[in-house]
């Protein structure tokens, strides 16, 4: 057995440990629960990260074309699942520090979830339109199901989320409709198909408890929602005519509404062709309010614990980084990063704040208190930054 | 002599130049060159990097296509050039192709138009 498979099985198993002695001094064991990635875009290359350490570990390579990767984490933490443009999904042992599968699932693939058993990943396909689950612990398909809308017409896919009961949701950008899928038997996927939800949904987040799948919607000023603890989930439309008759800027990039931005009772979504966050009372589904900010937002994602909503925002405004404070609805700081911040991460509890600044090749980590600089970290055009503790967060 | 299939291709604006030229053809195209001030080295490499990573969000980053369609000298086979370069500059409503005009000239949307439509170059190694 070689030295380096003997530390990472040591990860896994102490069982291990009188088999490797005899190779050298015995490495420590490792968790996984302050582990992450972060996406190097241009060189498919994966940089796994210790968010308790603040560095950079390892990096793998050979996954491909990784603009627009996403990741979702096995149940234990110890796999990353990388979904690439190029259709590819690459299982990536963080242990190893190594590739542990890899499948070319389709042509052209945006996204991922995982089912809460942590049996299926299921992929979200551009082409061949549709979804596809894999078992992950082979990546075996066990299910395909093509968002066939008209006999022979293939939507594509975007903000699919794992629901409770092996069931996803998600909708059809061609279509305008939202489908979910109950995978409880792979062999026999049976989808409830919802129509008519308004005009090219882009994205979509389910949550934190599991109960409100939200469509934002390109095509119009509005969102769909759907609650899914109804007996029967219908779609009902949420901040109808947002842009008031406005004509709407233009939107160079489009909003990620996956990763809710749920603080409190309270949700805080990016509108569309406005520089403006929308804040929504979850019992209500009412508008409470309006934030203006620096630029289109593309991510607005709530602090673990709710108290800061931090929006970053699509070309030309990319460089800047703002910060909600959730108790006054104010803007209270603004920070600049770096050249073409693409997306954020917490730390699990949200202590930090984990930065990718694309076009200076940089990370920072920094402090969600005192906003100060904790670290930096060198990596090639980064793009998407994920931890581990998504594994335990439904729809992340 | 310029063949009509070719002309056609041209963006608008040479076609008004064309017209109000009394010269020669190539005298006309030489005019429209220094007139539409085609990006400098520096720019093209600004766009080059643009066109990778910003359009990429949507068409992908080796313009394969996602949201967007792909952007590949094969799948672009067949359309013309004005609509292209025109689609960069203003847009393409009732789609998510935004204008591009505030960081754009007519100009360098026309150079990437035809950059697309000859296969788009690969960012330069230094330029990351």
């Amino acid at each position: 057995m070689k030295r380096r498979d003997c530390l990472a099985l040591l990860g896994a198993s102490s069982l291990l440990l009188a088999g490797c002695a005899s190779t050298g001094p015995a490495p420590s064991l490792v968790g996984t629960g302050d582990l992450g990635v972060v996406v190097a875009r241009s060189t498919g290359t994966l940089a796994i990260v210790n968010t308790s350490q603040r560095k950079l570990l390892a990096e793998v390579k050979g996954l491909g074309d990784l603009s627009h990767a996403s990741v979702v984490f096995s149940r234990d933490a110890r796999y990353a699942y990388v979904f690439g443009r190029d259709g590819a999904l690459t299982k990536v042992d963080l242990l190893t520090q190594r590739i542990a599968g890899r499948v070319m699932q389709a042509g052209n693939s945006i996204g991922g979830a995982i089912s809460a058993d942590g049996s299926l990943v299921v992929a979200q396909n551009y082409t061949p339109g549709g979804i596809k689950a894999f078992d992950t612990a082979t990546l075996e398909l066990v299910a395909d199901v093509p968002a066939e809308f008209e006999p022979g017409r293939l939507s594509r896919v975007v903000g699919l989320v794992d629901l409770p009961g092996r069931r996803f949701a998600y909708s059809l950008f061609d279509a305008d409709a939202i489908w979910i899928t109950d995978l409880s038997n792979p062999a026999r996927p049976v989808t409830t198909k919802l129509p008519n939800i308004g005009r090219q949904p882009y994205d979509a987040l389910v949550t934190p408890n599991g109960r409100h799948y939200i469509a934002g919607l390109f095509g119009e000023d509005g969102l769909a929602m759907v609650d899914l603890w109804e007996e029967k989930p219908q779609v009902r439309r949420i901040l109808a005519g947002y842009g008031r008759g406005q004509e709407p800027l233009p939107v160079y990039k489009m909003p990620h509404l996956r990763g809710w931005a749920v603080a409190g009772r309270r949700a805080y979504l990016p509108a569309i062709g406005r520089h403006e966050v929308l804040v929504v009372d979850t019992d209500t589904w009412q508008e409470v309010g309006r934030i203006p900010v620096a630029g289109q937002p593309v991510f607005v994602m709530a602090r673990p614990d709710g108290r800061q909503v931090w929006v970053n925002f699509s070309v030309p405004d990319y460089h800047r980084v703002q910060v909600i404070d959730t108790t006054t609805q104010k803007i209270v700081r603004t920070l600049e990063p770096g050249k073409a911040v693409l997306h954020m991460e917490f730390t699990p509890r949200g202590e930090s704040v984990w930065i990718s600044s694309r076009d200076d090749h940089r990370v920072s980590v920094i402090d969600t208190q005192t906003f100060a600089t904790q670290a930096t970290m060198t990596v090639d055009s980064p793009s998407g930054i994920f931890f581990t503790s998504r594994a335990a967060r439904v729809g992340f | 002599m310029v063949n009509l299939p070719i002309l056609s291709r041209r963006p608008r604006s040479l076609a008004r130049t064309l017209q109000s030229c009394g010269v020669s053809l190539l005298l006309c195209l030489v005019a429209h060159q220094v007139h539409a001030q085609a990006p400098d080295a520096a720019r093209q490499r600004e766009l080059i990097r643009m066109v990778r990573q910003d359009c990429g969000s949507c068409h992908g980053l080796h313009l394969t296509g996602g949201l967007g369609p792909a952007l590949t000298r094969e799948a672009l086979a067949d359309k013309p050039l004005d609509s292209m370069a025109s689609t960069i500059y203003g847009g393409r409503p009732g789609t998510p192709m935004a204008p591009w005009k505030a960081m754009l000239s007519e100009a360098d949307a026309l150079w990437i138009a035809q950059q697309l439509m000859a296969g788009f170059p690969e960012p330069q190694k230094d330029a990351r």
